[in-house]
């Protein structure tokens, strides 16, 4: 009896004292399942999250990961992003719709609108949450500040360079639930407007940012003022070159910006170079390791320590990694049987690589009689070149991960015809002997033979040689590199150049050429804009510079001109900025097969258009500015229409 | 048990009864066409280049049925009946449609109501007048007059003429087997060009091509055509 009372009473005591508790402090559970906003914004770790989340968000259009297609939910794969404007061939069944097509549509290159608003309102969410914490200490919340606006000035300015002046959204936006939208309709800014932003934001958050050339995959010194530089550039040569085509134009100047104020843009895109040529924002340097050039040149896009980058999206094993090196590698030694070989650059880009001594010619093929020339290597034909060209691409004979890749399309016979086979690697008897012999290489080219190589050569740059990068489960890390050293490099030239000033535009040119063994310096009298467009397209070749750089020159209608390229287009006017280039060609080594002769077994090279190849690129006025969708404008009638669409 | 399939029975009697209500409205029916004329003359184009856009009212969001003119200049769309509009966006065309004050493209009232045949007229910058084509000796040759037909200050020089042939009956810059140009500085007397072209090697073997002669006016990317001809060489 005692017992029970002792137990009746402690317990009693026990829920008595319990009760005692205030209900509120009862009541309020913290939540395990979510974070608040106040939680994030005390712990420079937790905001750093956030913030990576926003890093990975931008968006490029060319990419190694490829992009999440504008209004779907299906990927575009990175190797896809590269494959077009002519510069390679796709050699995947499912997308030879990129060579057969005869142009681009209105809606070509847009983003979804709606994600990137969203977007927009997520970084100036963290904007207002940043600058409002009072957790995060100075230098961390000044720094997160000063990386968000970089990433909304950085996506804006993607935004501008594919659809002009766009909404420019600097706060958050909230629906008052009265039924009236109109307080949240922005009309379309000034394209000029947007470049200014992109401009001031950079100076603004400069030197908020670290100067530490370490500091690769997030915003830096160097990455504002690289993205600065770039911008301002763009900016001019949309007002100077955007005077001789006035149809693309919108009179409120949403598309198009006034000629006058192209040398105020040069001279803007001149200084910033000139800031982190300097060192100012660290000793970025060109990626100089000696050894090959070419390898040297490959190497670039490996290193992920090279002092040339600048800003990249970085990659990680066990994290983010991407499948172009699988999609890619050479069809003959991939690590994943029936997955290679999709990205074949044109024969249209390989040419115009210049020979060592500063000339453009055509590879010869044939003599002045229209004899053909025969080459005891494989690799012959491409001696003496810009060693860019086996840097950027994987040529016949080449050597990958300690092998040769097998390109040659068959053998050529004494009479002229041609002994080969629809089969890669197929083993024939040739006529006149018994014995079966492979008569075309394991990588193709075949036409329409998918996954090898159809032009004659694979993609060399961003292809990982780590073991096993290849497979699909692993994928590789190797980064994309948005802005490098190089680059600043060809926009002070650039600057230079269209500011009168050929002779400093030559001298920051010389550096990028002899890095790829271009010794021989130009002058002033070499620089020309021809000169301008030519070196920005053979050193970043599938960095995703074509596309923009075409159109900021308001070029891109006249080199994807909508006419085919026959083989005296092909071979002549290299290195003419208005070169038209609109359907990539191959360039097939053969094998002569003929005992009576002494050329017996030397290569032969023929230019070829792979059959596939059936369409033909024309840029329209209306592509210059991608579509804003009918429901983007039904539901805000103050944005206006693009131009000749 | 036997009592609920019964009663399966008769909701799935009831369900396809309701079924059987149309459910749909009719389709559209009446169709609209006709050609971009310039005097009652049919204006030849380039197939699948040069867009116009139909309009409709009183359905809340505003968006274009977007569509292009034919090769010969012929349009046609199957709609409902109703007010519509018609208009060329700006900028396209190798003619000038009307425009606003305020610099917009002036539209077409249509009233639709059963069939409707429509000529748009328009104001091309260049007419191809009076086009000879003859083939012989494997050569094809094109004589024609090139008349100006704006002359105010819209007016606009030729950049080029081209002969274009083809195989098949599209005939254009984009289609086509051979082209002979000649640029606008290059002609002596716009009312009396010639252009000569080689027919290449067909596979197979045709012993006729269609022919057409293309003019090209600066500053626009549309170009004007002759009417198609068939020639044999």
């Amino acid at each position: 009896m005692k017992k029970i009372v002792s137990i009746l009473t402690i317990t009693t005591l026990t829920v008595g004292w319990w009760g005692c508790k205030k209900d509120s402090d009862f009541l309020d559970v913290q939540p395990t399942t979510f974070l608040t906003t106040d939680q994030v914004f005390s712990d420079p770790n937790l905001a750093l999250t956030v913030l990576s989340d926003l890093y990975n968000r931008q968006e490029d259009l060319t990419s190694l990961d490829g992009y999440l297609q504008p209004y779907s939910n299906n990927t575009e794969p990175g190797w896809r992003t590269m494959a077009d404007f002519s510069e390679s061939f796709p050699s995947e069944n499912g997308s030879s719709y990129i060579v057969s097509r005869t142009g681009w549509g209105y809606d070509a290159w847009r983003l979804d609108w709606t994600r990137a608003y969203t977007y927009i309102r997520e970084l100036n969410l963290f904007l207002a949450r940043d600058s409002a914490s009072t957790g995060l200490s100075v230098a961390d919340r000044t720094r997160f500040y000063a990386e968000g606006r970089f990433l909304r000035a950085i996506f804006y300015f993607e935004m501008a360079r594919r659809m002009g002046g766009v909404p420019l959204i600097t706060r958050t936006l909230d629906y008052d639930y009265k039924g009236n939208v109109t307080s949240l309709q922005f009309p379309r800014a000034k394209e000029s407007d947007m470049y200014d932003f992109i401009i001031s934001e950079a100076e603004a958050i400069k030197n908020d940012l670290p100067s530490d050339i370490n500091e690769k995959s997030r915003a830096s010194k160097g990455a504002a003022l690289a993205m600065e530089c770039r911008a301002a550039l763009y900016a001019a040569s949309i007002a100077k070159y955007g005077a001789g085509t006035p149809s693309v134009a919108l009179p409120g100047g949403e598309v198009g910006i006034d000629a006058a104020k192209a040398t105020g843009y040069y001279n803007a895109a001149l200084t910033a170079a000139k800031e982190i040529i300097s060192g100012a924002a660290g000793p970025y340097a060109l990626y100089n390791n000696g050894g090959d050039l070419s390898d040297n040149f490959a190497n670039l896009f490996l290193d992920k320590a090279s002092a040339e980058t600048i800003f990249m999206e970085d990659f990680k094993t066990g994290g983010k990694t991407h499948a172009f090196t699988t999609n890619d590698q050479p069809y003959s030694f991939s690590d994943e049987g029936g997955d290679a070989g999709r990205l074949n650059p044109s024969l249209n880009l390989a040419e115009a690589y210049e020979k060592l001594d500063n000339t453009y010619a055509p590879f010869a093929t044939v003599d002045g009689g229209g004899n053909p020339i025969y080459y005891t290597n494989l690799q012959d034909i491409f001696a003496g070149r810009d060693a860019r060209l086996a840097g950027t691409i994987l040529l016949p004979d080449g050597t990958f991960k300690g092998k040769t890749v097998d390109i040659w399309a068959g053998y050529v016979l004494a009479d002229g015809s041609i002994f080969t086979s629809d089969e890669a690697g197929h083993h024939k008897t040739l006529p006149g002997t018994s014995t079966p012999v492979q008569v075309v290489g394991t990588d193709g080219p075949v036409n329409g033979l998918e996954l090898r190589s159809q032009s004659g050569f694979y993609i060399r740059k961003y292809l990982d040689p780590t073991t096993g990068s290849g497979r699909r489960g692993q994928g590789s890390t190797v980064a994309f590199i948005r802005y490098r050293f190089a680059e600043v490099l060809l926009n002070a030239a650039e600057a230079a150049f269209e500011l009168g000033d050929p002779a400093t535009a030559a001298g920051y040119m010389n550096q990028v050429r002899a890095r790829a063994g271009l010794t021989t310096p130009l002058v002033a009298a070499d620089i020309t804009f021809d000169r301008i467009v030519h070196e920005r397209r053979v050193e970043l070749a599938f960095e995703g510079h074509i596309l923009f750089d075409m159109k900021r020159w308001r070029l891109a209608h006249k080199v994807w001109d909508g006419a085919p390229t026959g083989l005296a287009d092909l071979v002549s006017n290299i290195g003419v900025a208005t070169k038209h280039s609109t359907q990539p060609w191959g360039l097939w080594p053969y094998k002569l097969y003929n005992p009576a002769s002494p050329d017996n077994g030397k290569w032969l090279f023929k230019e070829t258009l792979p059959a596939l190849v059936t369409g033909t690129n024309r840029f329209l006025f209306g592509n210059y500015y991608s579509l804003i969708g009918n429901d983007v404008i039904a539901a805000n009638p103050k944005i206006i229409r693009q131009p000749n669409q | 048990m036997k009592i609920s399939f019964r009663y399966i029975g008769v909701i799935a009697l009831v369900a396809s009864m309701a079924a059987c209500k149309k459910d749909n409205y009719a389709g559209p029916s009446s169709l609209l066409s006709g050609h971009v004329v310039y005097q009652g003359e049919a204006i030849q184009l380039e197939r699948n280049q040069v867009p116009f856009q139909i309009y409709q009212y009183g359905f809340g969001k505003v968006g274009p049925i977007g569509q292009t003119f034919g090769q010969d200049g012929a349009y046609s769309a199957t709609l409902f009946n109703g007010n519509y509009k018609i208009i060329v966006p700006n900028g396209q065309g190798p003619f000038l449609w009307k425009q606003t004050a305020a610099g917009d493209p002036d539209t077409v009232n249509v009233s639709l109501n059963g069939n409707k045949t429509l000529d748009l007229e328009v104001m091309p910058y260049y007419m191809i007048r009076n086009p000879q084509i003859t083939g012989s000796g494997g050569k094809v040759t094109g004589t024609f007059k090139a008349e100006k037909i704006i002359t105010d200050i819209n007016a606009k020089d030729i950049e080029r003429v081209s002969l274009y042939i083809n195989k098949s009956q599209f005939v254009s810059g984009g289609d086509n087997i051979a082209v002979t140009d000649l640029n606008g500085t290059d002609i002596v007397d716009v009312n009396n060009i010639a252009l000569t072209v080689t027919v290449p090697a067909l596979t197979p073997t045709q012993t006729y091509v269609y022919a057409r002669i293309g003019l090209k006016i600066a500053g626009l990317e549309d170009m004007i055509f002759s009417p198609l001809q068939k020639v044999s060489f």
